[in-house]
C-alpha cells in the first residue's frame, strides 16, 4: 500500500513540535516514546503498522482547536482516531503525522428523554449509549459489531450501520448535530435537537468522511423507545439461491426484519464448532430473521416469514422461543469473524454491497476465486441490504499469502461494482479500498469529492492517503474548464 | 425581461446549457415543475431550464427496494408506480403547490429532493435525504457528476446526495435519482385527542412518542386550524386536536390504537380516525392545508427541538400577528403571519420567530410570502459567520461563477 511520501522537514522537526505539544496539552497527553507509539501503530486493519510521529491525547475542544490551528501553521498533518477499531486503514498512522486519539473525551454529555437524544463526547462508546438509557426502555439503534468498543465519533467518521440498518437506518439516519474542529482551528457546530439543516446539509457530508473534513468533538444521536419484543428464525436452505429467494419474498410481502443475515456453507460449519449455537451442518445457506416490535406484531410477522420461507424451500425452520434462545440463534453469527480466525492463521474481511438477487452469481464467482488463488472463504451476508462479507483465509507467514489474499479481495470487490453494487457497505474506504475508487467512479467524480475535501481542509493535511487514490492540489482543482463554450446552441435542436 | 425557458431532452443537453451560461457567466434558474418556484430568494436570471422533460422511470426492483428515475418524473408517476407493489415513498413527500398558489400533483421528483421535503413521517422514516441513495447531476462547472449508488448500504466515497438533497438547484442540477423505497403499512390509523392546549399536547405527544407503540405521526392543531380541517371527526369537535397516527399490520395497529388511548386516558375526549379519514388528515397536515388560502401571506416553517414547541408558540404567538400549528411531535411548527399589512411587521416576524428558537437551536424557512418580503427577509436561517463561509466555499466548489439558480438561498451566490 503506497502511502504518501513523508514530509523529511517535519520529522525532522519532532522534538520541536513535542515541545509545543506539551504547551498545548498539558500533562502526559502527549506520547513519543517508541513503545507506547506502538500500541497506535494499526486499527482494525492490521495487515498495515506504521509508527505514528507523535500521539496525542487532547481533553477539551479547545486543546484540539489550538492544536489544529498550530499544525497547520506549521504544515504538520494530522490523523484522527477514535477506538482504532477501523477495518478499512481510516486511523492509520503517518510517519510524519500526529495521531490525536479522541479516548479522553469520553463522557456522556446530557440524556434528553423529551427530546428523544443523548449528546457525548466523541470517544464514548457505541454501546455506552444504548447503556446509559436502557433503564429507562431506550437505545440507540445502530450497533456495527465492534460496538462494544468502537467509539461514536468514529461511528459518525465513517457512517457505521450494524445489522439492524435496514429497518433503523445508518449513522447518518440517527444523526443529530455534531461539533468539529476545522484544520484551521475554527470550532463549528452543525444540527442540534432538532431535524434536518437551515441551508446546506454539511452534517450529512461530515458522516462518512473517513476523518478528512475536520476532528468531531461533540456527537448528539437520537434514541429510539426499545421494542417490547424480539423473536428470531434461524432457517436452513439447499441452496443460497433459495435463502435469497426466501429474503426477497418477506420484503415483497411488505415486511421489514430488524435482522436478517445469512451465511454460506464454511461461515456456518466454522460458526457452529466455536460457539455451538445449534445450527444446521446440512445446509447450504443459514438465514436469521429477527422481528422486532410490539408483541402482537412480531407474532403475526413470525407466522408469515415462517409460511414464506417453507413456500422458498427451506429444510429447517425453528422459532426463538424466549430471549434466551433468540440469543443463542445470534451468538454464532456475531462470533463469526472470531470463529473464522480460529481456523486460520490470518484473513481479510471484505465487505462489498450487491444488489441481493445477484447473490448466487456473485458467490459462484467467489467460489471459482477462490480455487484460482487457492485461498478458502466463508461467507457472511447482511442480506436485507446487500451487503457481503466474504472472509478470505490465508497465512501471512507463508510468502505470498498476503499478496495473493489482498488480489482476491479486490477482484471480490470489483465483482460487486460489476454487478450494479459497491466497493464498501460499511467498512470505508480508508486504504483498504483507496486504490479502487476508480472502478467506481470517473476522476470527474472523484475530484468533486474532492472539492468538498477543499472547501473543508485546503491545506489537506487531515488524515491524507486515505479516500483518494490521488489528491490533487485544491488549486488545481478549483480551475473552471469550459470544454465547448459559447459556439454551442442549446436552444435550437434539442427541444 | 421575460426569461427564455430550456427544455433540455437529456442530460448531455443539460450540460450544454450549463456550459453555455458559464462560458457566458449569465445566471440560470433551475426549476421541475415550478410547484416551489415562490420559494426562497427570487432569482434574477435571463434563462430558465426546466428539468420537466427528462422524464420516465429507470429502474424499479420492489424485492430490493430501489426506484431509479429521471429526475424530471412526476411524483405522481412514481407513487403510482410504487402503489402497484404496495410500497411508498417513506418519507411522505408533502405537496406544497396548493399552499404556493399552484395546482396540486404537479412536483418533480427532482424538485422533490432538490428541496429535501418531508412530510408527518419524518421523525421515524427521515425526509427526502435519508433515501437518495443516488444521483447524476451537473455541475455549475458543467461537468455530468454521479455519486452514491443503487444499494441501501453504501460508504464508498462522499455521499454527496446529502448536499443535494436542500439545495434548492444551487449544486447542482439533478438529472437522475436513486432512491430507496418501502413497502406501504398495511393498516393506517390516527387517535385524536380533543380540547389539549399546547402545554399539555406537547406533554401528551412526549409521552406517546416515548413509548414503545411506534406513532408514526403526532400533530398538534389549535382549535381555529382544526375547524379548518375536511374531516368532519376534526373539524366538528369545535377544539384544539391533537393527534397520533399508527401504522403496519393489523392486529399490530388494533392493539396498538388502544394501548395509546389507555396511555392518554384522562387528558381528553378520544376519537379514531380510520382509513381514508386518517390519510386525509395526515395529507392536510403535511400539505399544510389549513395556510392553503389562496394567498400569499407570510408563512414559516420552524424546525426545533420538540420540547420547546409550546414555548415557542406563546413567544411568537404572543402579539397576536400570527396562527400556527405542529407536527412531527412538537418538532415543527407551521406559523402563518397575519394579512393586516397595517400591524404585520416589515420583516414578516423573521426577528421574532428566529429569536425565539436561538437559544434552543432549530431553523425557520420563510416558505411563502410577497417577492418583495423574500427579497429583503433571510428566507433560509441564517448561519453563523463561519458556517456560512464553510457553506460559501462549498457552493464555489461546485458552482464557482454562481451560474445556478443565483441567489435562491443566499444573497449573491
Amino acid at each position: 500500500m503506497l502511502m504518501p511520501e513523508p514530509d523529511a522537514g517535519v520529522i525532522a522537526r519532532r522534538a520541536e513540535i513535542i515541545a509545543e505539544l506539551k504547551r498545548i496539552v498539558p500533562g502526559d497527553g502527549v506520547i513519543a516514546e517508541q513503545e507506547a507509539l506502538r500500541a497506535y501503530e494499526c486499527d482494525g486493519l492490521t495487515a498495515y503498522h506504521q509508527l505514528p510521529l507523535i500521539v496525542v491525547l487532547p481533553e477539551t475542544t479547545e486543546q484540539i482547536s489550538r492544536l489544529l490551528r498550530y499544525c497547520k501553521a506549521q504544515g504538520v498533518k494530522i490523523v484522527p482516531r477514535g477506538a482504532g477499531t477501523s477495518l478499512s486503514g481510516g486511523a492509520l498512522p503517518l510517519a510524519d503525522a500526529i495521531t490525536v486519539g479522541l479516548g479522553k473525551f469520553n463522557r456522556i454529555l446530557d440524556v434528553d428523554y423529551a427530546n428523544r437524544c443523548v449528546t457525548a463526547q466523541p470517544g464514548v462508546t457505541n454501546l455506552a449509549i444504548s447503556q446509559a438509557v436502557e433503564g429507562d426502555g431506550f437505545y440507540y439503534a445502530p450497533d456495527p459489531s465492534s460496538q462494544i468498543a468502537c467509539t461514536i465519533g468514529g461511528n459518525v467518521a465513517e457512517n457505521s450501520g450494524g445489522v439492524h440498518c435496514l429497518k433503523y437506518g445508518l449513522t447518518t439516519n440517527n444523526l443529530l448535530g455534531v461539533e468539529l474542529v476545522l484544520m484551521d482551528g475554527e470550532i463549528i457546530r452543525l444540527g442540534g435537537k432538532h431535524l434536518d439543516a437551515g441551508g446546506y446539509d454539511l452534517m450529512g457530508i461530515v458522516t462518512g468522511s473517513e476523518g478528512l473534513l475536520g476532528v468531531i468533538t461533540e456527537v448528539c444521536v437520537r434514541i429510539l423507545p426499545k421494542p417490547p419484543t424480539a423473536r428470531a428464525l434461524l432457517i436452513g436452505f439447499p441452496s443460497s439461491a433459495a435463502a435469497g429467494d426466501c429474503v426477497g419474498a418477506i420484503i415483497a410481502a411488505g415486511i421489514i426484519p430488524g435482522g436478517m443475515e445469512m451465511m454460506d456453507r464454511p461461515a456456518i460449519r466454522a460458526c457452529e464448532d466455536f460457539v455451538h449455537a445449534g445450527y444446521p451442518l446440512d445446509v447450504e445457506a443459514l438465514l436469521i430473521v429477527e422481528l422486532d416490535g410490539p408483541e402482537v406484531e412480531v407474532d403475526f410477522l413470525v407466522a408469515r416469514a415462517e409460511a414464506l420461507a417453507r413456500s422458498a424451500g427451506a429444510v429447517s425452520v425453528r422459532v426463538s422461543e424466549g430471549e434466551e434462545q433468540r440469543l443463542l440463534f445470534w451468538s454464532g453469527r456475531k462470533a463469526a469473524f472470531g470463529a473464522v480466525g480460529r481456523i486460520s492463521p490470518d484473513y481479510f474481511c471484505m465487505d462489498g454491497t450487491i444488489p441481493r438477487h445477484k447473490l448466487p452469481e456473485v458467490l459462484g464467482r467467489v467460489a471459482e476465486l477462490s480455487r484460482d488463488y487457492g485461498l478458502a472463504v466463508a461467507n457472511v451476508f447482511h442480506a436485507g441490504d446487500g451487503n457481503l462479507h466474504p472472509l478470505i483465509l490465508y497465512d501471512s507467514n507463508v510468502p505470498g499469502e498476503l499478496e495473493a489474499a489482498e488480489e482476491f479481495g479486490a477482484e471480490i470487490l470489483k465483482l460487486c461494482v460489476d454487478v450494479g453494487g459497491v466497493l464498501t457497505g460499511e467498512h470505508g474506504v480508508g486504504v483498504e479500498k483507496r486504490d479502487l475508487m476508480g472502478t467506481m467512479f470517473s476522476e470527474q467524480d472523484l475530484n468533486q469529492q474532492q472539492r468538498v475535501k477543499c472547501a473543508f481542509d485546503p491545506t489537506q493535511l487531515l488524515n491524507p492517503g486515505k479516500v483518494f487514490p490521488t489528491l490533487h492540489r485544491c488549486a488545481e482543482l478549483g480551475r473552471v474548464h469550459i470544454h465547448q463554450g459559447e459556439n454551442r446552441f442549446p436552444d435550437l435542436p434539442r427541444f | 425581461m421575460v426569461a427564455q425557458i430550456s427544455v433540455p431532452v437529456d442530460e448531455d443537453a443539460v450540460r450544454d446549457i450549463v456550459e453555455t451560461c458559464l462560458a457566458n457567466e449569465t445566471a440560470l434558474e433551475i426549476m421541475g415543475a415550478g410547484t416551489r418556484r415562490l420559494l426562497g430568494r427570487p432569482v434574477a436570471a435571463e434563462q430558465i431550464l426546466t428539468i420537466r422533460a427528462l422524464s420516465g422511470i429507470t429502474l424499479y426492483e420492489p424485492a430490493e427496494l430501489v426506484l431509479q428515475a429521471h429526475a424530471g418524473t412526476l411524483l405522481s408517476h412514481v407513487r403510482a408506480a410504487l402503489e402497484e407493489h404496495n410500497q411508498q415513498l417513506a418519507f411522505e413527500p408533502p405537496d406544497w403547490g396548493p399552499l404556493l398558489g399552484g395546482p396540486a400533483d404537479a412536483a418533480t421528483i427532482g424538485g422533490v429532493m432538490a428541496g429535501n421535503l418531508a412530510g408527518p413521517r419524518r421523525f421515524r422514516a427521515g425526509a427526502a435525504r435519508d433515501h437518495l441513495l443516488g444521483a447524476r447531476f451537473v455541475s455549475g462547472r458543467a461537468e455530468v457528476i454521479k455519486t452514491g449508488g443503487r444499494v441501501v448500504k453504501n460508504v464508498t466515497g462522499y455521499d454527496l446526495c446529502k448536499l443535494l438533497t436542500g439545495s434548492y438547484g444551487t449544486l447542482g442540477v439533478l438529472t437522475e435519482v436513486t432512491l430507496k423505497v418501502l413497502p406501504a403499512p398495511d393498516k393506517t390509523r390516527t387517535v385524536l385527542v380533543f380540547g389539549l392546549d399546547a402545554q399539555t399536547a406537547q406533554t401528551a405527544m412526549a409521552s406517546a412518542l416515548n413509548s414503545p407503540h411506534d406513532i408514526s405521526g403526532a400533530a398538534y392543531l389549535p382549535e381555529a386550524i382544526a375547524g379548518r380541517s375536511g374531516v368532519g371527526y376534526v373539524a366538528d369537535a369545535g377544539k384544539s386536536a391533537t393527534a397520533f397516527r399508527l401504522e403496519g399490520p393489523e392486529p399490530s395497529v388494533l392493539a396498538r390504537c388502544a394501548a395509546v388511548r389507555a396511555l392518554l386516558a384522562g387528558q381528553g375526549i378520544a376519537e379514531e380516525l380510520h382509513y381514508h379519514n386518517s390519510l386525509r388528515f395526515w395529507d392536510e397536515v403535511g400539505n399544510v392545508a389549513p395556510f392553503a388560502d389562496g394567498t400569499d401571506a407570510p408563512v414559516w416553517r420552524v424546525s426545533l427541538p420538540p420540547a420547546e414547541m409550546a414555548r415557542v408558540m406563546a413567544a411568537i404567538g404572543a402579539r397576536g400577528l400570527s396562527e400556527n400549528f405542529a407536527d412531527w411531535g412538537g418538532g415543527l411548527i407551521w406559523i402563518r403571519v397575519g394579512d393586516d399589512t397595517e400591524d404585520a411587521p416589515e420583516d414578516a416576524c423573521a426577528a421574532v420567530i428566529r429569536g425565539a428558537i436561538a437559544a434552543c437551536g432549530g431553523h425557520a424557512t420563510l416558505i411563502r410570502a410577497p417577492a418583495a418580503i423574500r427579497s429583503r427577509v433571510p428566507v433560509f436561517q441564517p448561519a453563523p459567520p463561519g458556517l456560512s463561509a464553510l457553506s460559501a466555499r462549498v457552493k464555489h466548489g461546485f458552482d464557482p461563477h454562481h451560474i445556478l439558480n443565483r441567489g435562491r438561498m443566499v444573497e449573491g451566490a
